[in-house]
C-alpha cells in the first residue's frame, strides 16, 4: 500500500507542476500567469524569492516530493540533512503532517480537514451511502425478479435518465426550483442556518435535516442509479445458474431462493463499488459541496485549487488516493468474508 | 364409485404422463413479438411404474432434459397432463394443476439430480448446507438430527461425513454428483429423474454413481426417469427404454426388446454407433447424415425422414401413427407393420 501511495504523491505533485500558475504569483495576485514579473521591480522578486524560500517551493522537484511524502521536513526550519536549522525535522504524509496553508501559516491543514470531514463531508456521506445501498438493493431485486415485465422496462429506464443527468446540472435545478428562486420549500447554502445556534436541540437538528435534504439527494441519485442496476445485472445472472434451479428442485419458496442462494452469489460486484465510493465520501464531492456552499472536504479542495496552495491540494488529494486504496482494502476483505472460495493467506 | 380413468387399479403406475408439450416461444423486435415457437417437447406420452427405471435417449437437443424438468413443472408446461400416484391405492394428483405453493410439498416424494456437478451446487454453501437445506425447509428434521442424518446420506453415497462442513469447489466432479445425489435422496423420495446424472464423469467413477444408483433403487424402492445418451449405461440400467427424436418419443420398449430388436430406423441408426468389445463382430453402421432439423421448424411428415435410410413418399407428407409391435413395444414408423 505504501509504494502505491508514494506513486500517488508523486504523479499528484507531477501534475501541479505542470499546471499553468504557482502559489507565488498567485500570492502576488498575478493569478496563473506567465511569468512578468518584472513591472513592480525587485521588492516583488525579493518577497517571492522569500516566500519560496520559506515553503521550499525553490528547491527541486524531488526535494519536495520528498517534503510532502515525508518523514522530513524540508523547509527551511526542517531536517539538517536538507540544510534546515534542524527546529521542526520532521514533516509530510509518512510522518502524519500536512503542515499547514500556504497563505496562512496559522492554520494547520490536517485539523481544518478533520474540523470538516466531522461537520459536513461524513455526515452527508454517510447518509447519502446508506440511503443509496438502502434503496438500490431492493430496486435491483426487485426489477432482476420481474425481468422482461413492463414494470422492470420502466425502472430501467428512469434509472437510466437518472445515471445520465450530470450532478451539476441537477444540483442547480433543485436549487431553482426548491429555493427562493422558485417554491421556496428549502434552504440551498450551507448546512445550518445563520442563527442556528440559538435554537433548542430538536429545531437545530430539523434545521440541518432540512439543509441535508438537497445535498444528499444530488449525492444519492447517481450513485443509486448506477449500483441498483449493478444489483439487478448480478441478479439476473444469478438466477439462471444451474444451482438456483437445484434450490427449486428442493422445494424452496420463492423468496428463499432470492434471499439465501441468488442474493449471496450476487453481492460481489456491489462489494467492490463500495471501494469506490468510500474515496467520494471522505474526499467530499467537490461539485456538490461548491454549489451547495457546504464547508466540507471538497470545497476545501477546490479553495486549494483555485489558490494554488498545494499543501492544501496535495493534503486531500493524498487523502483520497488514501481511501481509495482503503477502500480496494475493504472490499478485498468483504469478498473473503462472501466467497468461502477465496482465503488470503 | 363407479370406475373412472383416473381411479386406482393394482397395475396404476407411479407417474403417468400424457400429450406433454413445452414450447418456449420466439420473440422478435422492439415490442418482442411472438414470432413462432421452439418445440422442444412436443407430445410426450409414458408411464413409470414403481420400482421401475425408464430411459430417455436421444441425441442433443432432442428435447430430453426439457421433458425431465417440465415433467417435475421447473420448467411450466405448455400443455398436457401429468399425474403422481403415491401409493397404488391413492388417488392421483394432478402435477399439472397444482398451485406453486402446492407442488413444493409433492417435491418431497419427486425430485431430480441435475447433469452438471459444477454449476448445479451453489459455491457458497457447504455440502452439508446444500443436502440439509430441504429437510429443513420441509420441516423434517432440525438440529442435531439433521446433521446426524446428512452425514448418514453423505456417507451413504460415499463420501466422508466430514464433508459436511466443505465447500462444493472442494471436491471432485464425481464427488460433486454424490452431492448431487445425496441432497436428491435426502427428501426420501419415491420419483427421481437423473438427468444425464452420470454424464459428466470419467467411465471409471461412471460405473461406481451407476451401481449406487442401482442399491439405492433397490433400498428405497425408487423409480427413475434416466435421461441419457449414452446407450450402453442405459442398457444396464433400465427397465424400459424410450428413444426421442426431436420433441417426440419415437420408439418405446423394454430394454431386452429394443436392443435384439429395433424397429424404428433411428433406433437402429443409434444402436449401430454403440461400440460392441469384440474385434470379430463386424457389424454394419448406419451413418445419420445432415443434422437434426430445427425444432422451431420441423419438417413436414415424419420428422426423422429427412435423415432416414430407408424413408417413403408417404413418410414426407404425415407424421406416423404410434404402431403396437408387441405388448411391451411400440414404435412411431411407417415401415412397422
Amino acid at each position: 500500500m505504501v509504494p502505491t501511495l508514494m506513486g500517488i504523491i508523486l504523479i499528484i505533485l507531477g501534475l501541479l507542476h505542470a499546471a499553468p500558475g504557482d502559489p507565488a504569483m498567485q500570492m502576488m495576485g498575478l493569478g496563473g500567469g506567465t511569468g512578468e514579473v518584472s513591472q513592480e521591480g525587485v521588492d516583488i522578486e525579493a518577497k517571492i524569492a522569500k516566500f519560496k524560500r520559506d515553503n521550499a517551493l525553490d528547491r527541486n522537484f524531488l526535494v519536495q516530493y520528498l517534503g510532502h511524502l515525508g518523514p522530513f521536513n524540508v523547509k527551511p526550519d526542517g531536517h539538517e540533512l536538507f540544510g534546515g536549522d534542524g527546529r521542526n525535522p520532521w514533516g509530510g504524509f509518512l510522518s502524519f503532517s500536512f503542515g499547514s496553508e500556504l497563505f496562512n501559516r496559522n492554520k494547520m491543514i490536517g485539523a481544518e480537514i478533520w474540523k470538516r470531514l466531522k461537520s459536513t463531508t461524513l455526515p452527508l456521506a454517510i447518509i447519502s451511502i446508506f440511503l443509496t445501498y438502502l434503496l438500490a438493493l431492493p430496486i435491483g431485486i426487485y426489477s432482476a425478479n420481474r425481468q422482461g415485465t413492463t414494470i422492470d422496462k420502466v425502472t430501467t429506464l428512469g434509472l437510466f435518465i437518472l445515471y445520465s443527468i450530470p450532478v451539476f446540472w441537477a444540483a442547480l435545478m433543485l436549487k431553482l426550483i426548491f429555493g427562493k428562486t422558485g417554491l421556496s420549500l428549502l434552504p440551498v447554502m450551507n448546512l445550518h442556518s445563520q442563527d442556528s445556534d440559538q435554537l433548542g436541540t430538536m429545531a437545530y437538528f430539523l434545521d440541518t435535516a432540512k439543509h441535508m435534504i438537497l445535498p444528499v439527494a444530488v449525492m444519492t441519485y447517481g450513485g443509486l442509479a448506477y449500483l441498483s442496476r449493478q444489483m439487478r445485472t448480478g441478479m439476473i445472472e444469478v438466477i439462471h445458474q444451474d444451482y438456483i434451479r437445484t434450490a427449486k428442485a428442493k422445494g424452496l419458496g420463492s423468496k428463499a431462493i432470492v434471499f439465501k442462494h441468488a442474493l449471496r452469489n450476487s453481492v460481489i460486484p456491489v462489494i467492490t463499488i463500495f471501494a469506490s465510493i468510500l474515496p467520494i465520501m471522505i474526499g467530499g464531492s467537490l461539485i456538490i459541496e461548491v454549489v451547495f456552499d457546504l464547508p466540507g472536504t471538497g470545497e476545501y479542495m477546490f479553495k486549494g485549487l483555485m489558490e494554488r496552495d498545494y499543501n492544501i491540494i496535495m493534503a486531500t488529494m493524498t487523502l483520497s488516493g488514501t481511501m481509495t486504496l482503503v477502500g480496494i482494502l475493504l472490499s478485498d476483505i468483504a469478498y473473503a468474508l462472501v466467497d468461502p472460495r477465496i482465503t488470503y493467506s | 364409485m363407479t370406475e373412472s380413468t383416473t381411479a386406482p387399479t393394482s397395475t396404476a403406475p407411479l407417474i403417468e404422463v400424457e400429450g406433454l408439450r413445452k414450447y418456449f416461444p420466439i420473440r422478435k423486435g422492439v415490442f418482442s413479438r411472438h414470432v413462432g415457437n421452439v418445440k422442444a417437447v412436443d407430445g410426450l406420452s409414458f408411464t413409470v411404474g414403481r420400482q421401475e427405471t425408464l430411459s430417455l435417449v436421444g441425441e442433443s437437443g432432442c428435447g430430453k432434459t426439457t421433458a425431465g424438468r417440465t415433467l417435475l413443472r421447473l420448467l411450466e408446461p405448455t400443455a398436457g397432463r401429468a399425474s403422481y400416484r403415491a401409493e397404488p391405492d391413492t388417488e392421483a394428483i394432478e402435477l399439472f394443476d397444482l398451485s406453486r405453493r402446492q407442488m413444493r410439498e409433492y417435491r418431497t416424494d419427486l425430485q431430480i439430480i441435475f447433469q452438471d456437478p459444477y454449476s448445479s451446487l451453489n459455491p457458497r454453501k457447504t455440502a452439508g448446507g446444500i443436502v440439509g437445506e430441504a429437510l429443513r425447509v420441509h420441516g423434517l428434521a432440525t438440529g442435531q438430527e439433521l446433521e446426524d442424518r446428512v452425514a448418514e446420506l453423505l456417507v451413504r453415497v460415499g463420501l466422508r461425513a466430514d464433508a459436511f462442513n466443505r465447500f462444493p469447489h472442494e471436491f471432485s466432479g464425481g464427488q460433486r454428483q454424490r452431492i448431487g445425489i445425496a441432497r436428491a435422496l435426502a427428501l426420501e423420495p419415491r420419483f427421481i429423474v437423473c438427468d444425464e446424472a452420470v454424464s459428466a464423469l470419467d467411465v471409471s467413477i461412471q460405473a461406481q454413481v451407476i451401481n449406487l444408483l442401482k442399491d439405492l433403487q433397490e433400498e428405497r424402492g425408487l423409480s427413475f426417469l434416466f435421461i441419457a445418451h449414452d446407450l450402453s449405461v442405459v442398457k444396464y440400467l433400465s427397465d424400459r427404454i424410450a428413444v426421442m427424436y426431436l420433441g417426440r418419443i419415437v420408439e418405446l420398449a423394454t430394454a431386452a426388446e429394443l436392443f435384439s430388436n429395433p424397429r424404428h430406423p433411428y433406433t437402429k441408426a443409434l444402436l449401430s454407433a454403440v461400440p460392441r468389445p469384440d474385434p470379430k463382430l463386424r457389424q454394419e453402421r448406419i451413418p445419420l447424415t445432415g443434422d437434426v432439423p430445427s425444432p422451431m421448424n420441423p419438417p413436414p411428415g415424419c420428422h426423422f425422414a429427412p435423415r432416414c435410410p430407408v424413408a417413403e413418399k408417404r413418410c414426407h407428407e404425415a407424421y406416423p401413427e404410434t404402431v403396437k409391435v408387441t405388448a411391451t413395444h411400440e414404435a412411431a414408423c411407417h415401415l412397422v407393420e
